[in-house]
């Protein structure tokens, strides 16, 4: 049960007998990551600073599509993410991370969202714009 | 897996000949990769703990400042790409290390350090202004958290820049050895990793606190 | 709530002592604390005087606190375990006293403030300092010697682990004397952020901060251990189950103990920075902090119980002498366990009032997750099924465990009814519903274990008697003392209440305290049983290496095993490797012995760990000098170990070829 040693044959000679260092980095590959994430930064920046979709929803799902994606472009290109490195591993260990992390923050903004809908006391709404979701009535139970 | 020795004195019989142990010293790969990407697992669920509290508490304004009102998102601009100019030059610390070339090691590797510097600097100088401004963490919920969300990146950075010194300091002395190589995996998977933190929170945080 | 029995002045803070002074030493109040301080201080100079007069510092720094080895970094964990379990269940008792007393015009003799740091402790530290130390500790000893590895991927890590988890028990036991411990009970509930500016909450932080640390390193260490270190041939599904679940605790550790931290760090910077996470103004939602630390809190059980599965497997597969009926289906069920662990949280906190939809998909969950854990109940049944069953003392645990522990989980899923969790929420039937299964569960498993692989560790098998008398106070006494609490709570008696008006009541804490009491007596047994199979040793030796004639191997090795665990690594054809050598009649080779590569022992992880704990006990008392200087000394010492490039060594051939030889020598005279 072992993980198999990534040697490509890549170019430079590789160092010693079997000891592997781990995934072997090119200059393309950097570069090509690196390009796509100034894209992927750029345009989400200029998204915001000259106020270009009118709905925030919208705006807000853009800007999420745009960091999910520039993650997985630094995670494939700068952390060398694959099936194959570690035995698929650490690729099995992102998935739970992922997985978990979803859980996390999707449970915890749903869970909260919920009891401060219901438990929150009545108070002059000034920040009421402020608050995202249809939470219309308040109705607390003390 | 050769090289076995068969059991002296094994059991007669259409049982027996199967080998029971190595007759070498294993070499169990190196768990030093994994378990260091294990540990940024367990970082990124530290993370996740505090933007899904700056989700809950991002609104908290307590009738004080706003994300629009505070941002500036040039400077934010500006910091991004010293942290994505900074994992490029890692990168190329990489390749050089692959090489095995000690000196062009070292060099980029300052130079990371150096665009790190900058990062950490334009985001104390950042956290000043807003706290002269009594925009500091106690003014609201929403602050505690930007600050602690942010804050806590910036420590990551800290004690990643800390790493960085005293490990060019041990490639100087004994070269790249395995055990430094190993090590320069390790900062260069924490250094990508906390680029990886920060699209979040540019996005989350800055972008979408403006809008 | 009442005042505080101490005085705890803050106005100014001293430059090098912050607000430490005498007033807050709370001996001079409190006769038990007093009496309980001269004990120790007395208990602990007769032990350095035995270390000094027998010359054993040497030995012990050398071999023992600067250990990488994973077998003696496992013993000190179950050591660490078993001592604090004494401190918990002095709580323990001092509560049930209290609450059998406490009625109508009788306060008992522990006034509010007092019983609350008494209840927190025992939580606290039963949790954290007893279930997870002992846990970690068998884990630790068993898991390379199942896989057939000669230690864990990190050794250094290891004992830095141990170190940080010894640092946060020191911080809470101090806590005793200087101070006053945190009223909030084990979770920090009811007293959140700035409030309550005395010392206690800062103990509990920095303690858990601490040992939470060593604990998440402990998760990576034995996750990369089993990933990357198994004998050639072990496949994932030819691994013992014990370490299948070894496998799966740990992943949920490291998935779960970064949400404690950070819920602490949210939590420390309300009370030191003055943010806004938790409080009730600007802005801030206590309501998070309860929701955050219970998405650790969940899974934190699991971690607990999933091990304690493990052993049941083991020893039921072991004294039916049958392999585990459905293996592949424990497998699953304990990976699927994992999972749903992680979606149940809210059922602590129905009441806190997030509304139908939430709480019923919660409450839906939470009676799912039990059918896994009914699935591996059945496997063990049909494993005993047509077994030849043999009624050791790890066999009688189980058996014990099954009807407890099932008893318990159906209070469990009775609780994860919202409407019925309504009405018992925070009630005593909560808390025998939780204790039912973690002493049905966890500590029956923990005992099952340690008689199990007492022999493996120590070269000598527990005394039975003692033993059986520890068993069966233990049993009769958890029921005893927590059955009336099922009672009392559906008639709604509340947690957590050290005086109650109605009489009528009375004779059920009366009854529970007789069983605390039975409990008491058998941890007096257990602990007999230790010393007396000391002193019979030479009749209880084990000189096989095989005492039960057992399945998985950890019994391939001599009792105790060497330090390099096999001279040869084992090479895996089947699950039960073990058996499976046996059956096919292998025999130990005699020759061709090389020498072998080891870890070396450090002192790092001590060091490091003591200057951790003195950062924890000078942000506590807000001696600001005293942590800065004590985090930078922490930090070099870190970076100094990183220098450290020297740490491995080799045994000799020479060494392993006597040792092999004296173990020949010893099956063939004892055979």
């Amino acid at each position: 049960m072992s993980a198999q040693h990534t040697h490509n044959a890549h170019g430079h000679d590789d160092h010693h007998g079997h000891h592997d260092d781990g995934p072997h980095s090119t200059f393309s590959g950097y570069m090509a990551g690196f390009v796509l994430s100034i894209i992927l930064t750029a345009i989400p920046f200029w998204l915001v600073m000259a106020k270009v979709i009118a709905d925030r929803n919208t705006a807000v799902l853009v800007l999420g599509g745009f960091a999910v994606i520039q993650i997985l472009v630094h995670m494939v290109f700068f952390l060398h993410m694959n099936g194959k490195v570690e035995g698929g591993w650490t690729l099995l260990s992102t998935i739970f991370t992922v997985v978990f992390v979803a859980i996390a923050i999707a449970g915890t903004l749903w869970v909260m969202f919920h009891m401060n809908t219901n438990m929150m006391p009545e108070h002059p709404q000034a920040t009421a714009a402020a608050q995202h979701g249809p939470g219309a009535a308040h109705n607390t139970a003390p | 897996m050769s090289d076995i020795r068969l059991p002296a004195g094994a059991a007669a019989g259409a049982l027996a000949q199967r080998e029971y142990h190595l007759a070498h010293e294993p070499h169990p790969e190196n768990g030093t990769a994994l378990g260091f990407w294990l540990y940024l697992m367990s970082d990124c669920l530290i993370f996740a703990a505090l933007f899904a509290t700056y989700g809950v508490l991002g609104r908290s304004y307590a009738a004080g400042p706003t994300g629009a009102q505070l941002f500036d998102l040039p400077l934010v601009a500006l910091n991004t790409a010293f942290l994505l100019l900074s994992s490029i030059t890692f990168g190329f610390a990489m390749l050089e290390k692959q090489k095995q070339n000690v000196k062009t090691t070292l060099a980029w590797l300052a130079v990371t350090g150096v665009l790190g510097l900058c990062f950490l600097g334009l985001e104390l100088y950042e956290f000043s202004h807003l706290i002269q401004q009594g925009a500091g963490p106690q003014r609201s919920a929403f602050l505690s958290a930007f600050f602690t969300l942010v804050g806590t990146h910036g420590l990551h950075v800290t004690f990643g820049l800390i790493w960085l010194v005293v490990l060019m300091v041990q490639i100087g002395k004994h070269g790249l050895i395995p055990a430094n190589t190993r090590r320069l995996m390790c900062l260069s998977m924490f250094w990508h990793f906390l680029d990886v933190v920060w699209i979040g929170v540019f996005t989350f945080v800055y972008l979408m606190g403006v809008l | 709530m009442s005042l505080p029995m101490t005085s705890e002045t803050l106005s100014t803070s001293h430059w090098a002592l912050g607000r430490l002074s005498w007033d807050t030493v709370p001996m001079a109040h409190e006769p038990i604390v007093l009496w309980t301080f001269i004990a120790v201080v007395l208990g602990g100079i007769v032990v350095m005087a035995g270390i000094t007069k027998f010359r054993l510092w040497g030995t012990l720094w050398r071999d023992w606190i600067c250990s990488i080895d994973h077998k003696k970094i496992g013993i000190m964990y179950m050591i660490l375990g078993l001592v604090m379990l004494l401190r918990g269940f002095a709580d323990a008792v001092m509560m049930r006293l209290q609450q059998a007393m406490a009625f109508g015009d009788n306060l008992g003799y522990l006034p509010p403030h007092h019983y609350d740091q008494i209840f927190t402790a025992h939580g606290v530290i039963m949790i954290f300092f007893v279930a997870m130390p002992l846990v970690t500790g068998l884990m630790n000893y068993l898991v390379p010697l199942q896989i057939g590895a000669r230690d864990v991927s990190f050794p250094f890590l290891n004992n830095f682990s141990f170190w940080m988890t010894t640092a946060g028990a020191v911080l809470v036991m101090v806590s005793l004397f200087l101070g006053e411990f945190s009223t909030s009970g084990w979770l920090a509930l009811s007293n959140l952020g700035a409030q309550s500016p005395s010392t206690g909450l800062d103990y509990y932080i920095w303690a858990l901060q601490i040992a939470g640390v060593g604990t998440t390193l402990s998760g990576i260490n034995l996750i990369v251990t089993i990933i990357k270190m198994r004998a050639p041939g072990m496949s994932l599904m030819k691994m013992p189950v014990f370490t299948w679940t070894a496998l799966c605790t740990n992943a949920l550790i490291v998935a779960s103990f970064p949400v404690l931290t950070a819920a602490l760090v949210l939590m420390s910077l309300d009370r030191y920075v003055g943010t806004n996470f938790f409080t009730n103004e600007l802005g801030g939602n206590p309501m998070l902090y309860v929701n955050l630390i219970w998405i650790w809190g969940h899974p934190e059980v699991y971690i607990l119980i999933l091990p304690c599965f493990g052993i049941f497997s083991e020893v039921v597969a072991t004294f039916c002498k049958k392999r585990l009926f459905g293996y592949t289906s424990m497998v699953y069920a304990t990976v699927v366990i994992t999972i749903l662990s992680y979606l149940v949280w809210l059922h602590h906190f129905f009441t806190m009032g997030s509304g139908a939809s939430v709480n019923t998909f919660f409450g839906i969950t939470t009676m799912i997750i039990s059918i896994p854990t009914g699935a591996k109940i059945f496997n063990w049944l049909f494993t005993m099924y047509k077994g030849r069953i043999r009624f050791e003392l790890p066999m009688m645990w189980t058996v014990a465990f099954m009807i407890t522990f099932a008893i318990g989980g159906m209070t469990g899923v009775l609780l994860a009814v919202p409407p019925a969790d309504f009405v018992l929420h925070n009630s005593l039937f909560l808390i025998a519903h939780f204790h039912n299964v973690i002493i049905g569960g966890v500590l029956f498993g923990l005992f099952a274990g340690i008689n199990y692989w007492y022999p493996k560790a120590f070269g000598y098998k527990l005394d039975r008697t003692w033993g059986l008398r520890s068993f069966w106070l233990w049993v009769v006494g958890f029921w005893v003392a927590f059955g009336p609490l099922y009672v009392l709570g559906l008639m709604g008696v509340t947690r957590r209440a050290n005086h109650f008006e109605d009489q009528s009541l009375q004779i059920w804490f009366q009854i529970a305290a007789f069983g605390a009491f039975l409990i008491a007596l058998g941890i007096a047994c257990f602990l007999i049983q230790i010393v007396v199979s000391y002193l019979k040793r030479e009749q209880l030796r084990d000189w096989t290496g095989d005492p039960w004639d057992a399945r998985t191997l950890e019994w391939a090795t001599s009792s105790p095993p060497p330090d390099y665990n096999f001279a040869f690594t084992p090479v895996v054809h089947e699950i039960d490797a073990w058996w499976d050598m046996k059956k096919h009649g292998y025999q130990r080779p005699h020759t061709g012995f090389a020498p072998i590569h080891m870890p070396a022992n450090t002192g790092s992880g001590a060091v490091i760990s003591a200057l951790s704990l003195v950062f924890g006990f000078a942000l506590i008392w807000h001696m600001w000098l005293l942590a800065g200087v004590s985090f930078a000394a922490l930090l070099l010492a870190a970076i100094v170990h990183t220098f450290n490039y020297q740490r491995d060594f080799y045994i000799p051939a020479s060494e392993v070829i006597s040792t092999e030889e004296a173990r020949t020598l010893q099956l063939a005279r004892h055979v």
